[in-house]
């Protein structure tokens, strides 16, 4: 940026000094007079010395009255302003405090008993109809399975893609581009420096407990998604338990190992390719409101694993997409980038 | 049966307050796993095992970890590794220890 010569007449310099009370100009003039003490001989100085003085003395007596003014206020707010505002503050936040405490105790006191049939939940016939017609109707032997993927399906397809995008900015928060020549930039030999340095890399007892837990973990994993609509779980527990099983990996065998099966490549394709598939499923519903389309496939047995329609399908993307999330959030959190 | 529901919500409250009042981050977050664990213990009691594989996975394995990092990257934990050697009576500006 090019500075203008006459910079400090400028309107933007003029406004500013308005804005200040007239402190610049002080400052302005400070300095012409002192060159203009410089410049003068010493004889010379004496013929010029009352109008130097007189200005000097206005300009003392104005500071002194805005230090004062300063100095005032600077001590009220140590002494007895601190005092007053901290007085304040502790009254006001243990007010707040008692007030928030009172309300929730109050709630809490009010509401029916854990279990009681008179409770809303119990008694909204949406909840009767639920669970009375729901194994009927969706072919899942777990409620709450036929409920969030069948008749509340636009609901998760939501979250799904609520999780998709809190990756995505976290990737946008974090992220350390790399250079166009493929050379590493300064943060990114400091991750590596970091990494290093605090990860245990070669411990042998993490590596060996990994190595037979891993397994086990994302096996847990498929096997709770697999079976969504037939024992407890679903979609997002086993996504989740996925992504903990990738995490266990990659902290224990590092970043090069991780990468040959996650990438960003696999990130995005899989991402992309469960949430396209789960919105032409269900997308509908944002048109069609809570009215059902059959979906054409076979309700089957319930309590097969191939049964249930749509909401094996449904159940495996959600999956996916929690999984590459959870993994994605701690690779973008240790070294900026899948 | 009641006995230990009072048992795990006291351990419920005495984690969520050593939580917010100790001093050391570390210590604050294990302490959080805890919490997560104790909570996923009672989902099973209130018969709903979907919410504890979720709160086992999420809340006491990738949250944690997640705040591990964290701790790593801003040097929460390596500034206390300094004050433990400092305090045990090496110097901490010695370079030796540092690769």
């Amino acid at each position: 940026m090019k500075l203008k010569e006459n910079y400090e007449n400028t309107k933007w310099r003029r406004f500013v000094r308005f804005v200040n009370g007239g402190e610049m100009s002080e400052d302005r003039f400070r300095l012409t007079g002192s060159q203009m003490d410089a410049g003068k001989p010493q004889a010379a100085k004496v013929h010029d010395a009352q109008p130097v003085d007189l200005y000097h003395l206005k300009r003392d007596r104005n500071r002194s009255d805005y230090s004062r003014m300063m100095e005032q206020y600077e001590n009220w707010s140590k002494t007895r302003g601190l005092k007053i505002f901290g007085s304040l503050y502790r009254i006001i936040s243990l007010c707040i405090c008692l007030l928030i405490i009172f309300v929730l105790l109050l709630t809490v006191a009010n509401m029916p008993a854990f279990g009681s049939a008179d409770t809303p939940a119990n008694s909204n016939e949406v909840a009767q109809r639920y669970i009375e017609k729901g194994q009927e109707e969706t072919g899942a032997v777990n409620i709450v399975t036929g409920m969030i993927l069948d008749y509340r399906a636009f609901d998760t397809l939501g979250e799904s893609h609520v999780l998709f995008i809190a990756a995505c900015t976290v990737l946008i928060l974090l992220r350390i581009d790399h250079r166009k020549d493929g050379s590493l930039v300064h943060e990114e030999l400091a991750a590596d420096e970091n990494d290093r340095r605090l990860e245990p890399k070669n411990d042998k007892i993490l590596q060996k407990a990994a190595f037979f837990l891993v397994p086990v973990i994302i096996l847990f994993g498929i096997y709770v998604i697999l079976n969504g609509h037939i024992s407890p779980g679903g979609g997002f527990s086993g996504g989740a338990v996925i992504g903990a099983g990738l995490i266990l990996y990659l902290t224990a065998f590092g970043f090069q190992k991780a990468e040959r099966f996650f990438t960003y490549k696999t990130f995005s394709v899989v991402s992309l390719a469960s949430l396209l598939f789960y919105s032409g499923a269900k997308c509908y519903s944002f048109f069609c409101g809570a009215n059902h389309m059959e979906s054409g496939i076979p309700l089957g047995n319930a309590g097969d694993i191939m049964s249930s329609g749509l909401i094996l399908p449904l159940n495996i993307c959600v999956g996916c997409v929690v999984a590459c999330t959870m993994y994605s959030f701690y690779a973008i959190f240790r070294k900026g980038g899948i | 049966m009641l006995g230990f529901k009072i048992i795990l919500l006291l351990f419920l409250v005495v984690c969520a307050v050593s939580t917010s009042l100790s001093k050391n981050l570390l210590t604050s977050i294990v302490i959080y796993m805890s919490y997560s664990l104790a909570m996923c213990i009672i989902w099973i009691l209130l018969e709903s095992p979907d919410l504890a594989i979720t709160e086992a996975a999420v809340g006491a394995g990738v949250t944690s970890v997640l705040f591990f990092v964290t701790l790593k990257k801003i040097h929460a934990m390596r500034a206390e590794d300094e004050k433990e050697k400092e305090s045990a009576g090496e110097l901490p500006e010695g370079g030796e220890g540092k690769p």
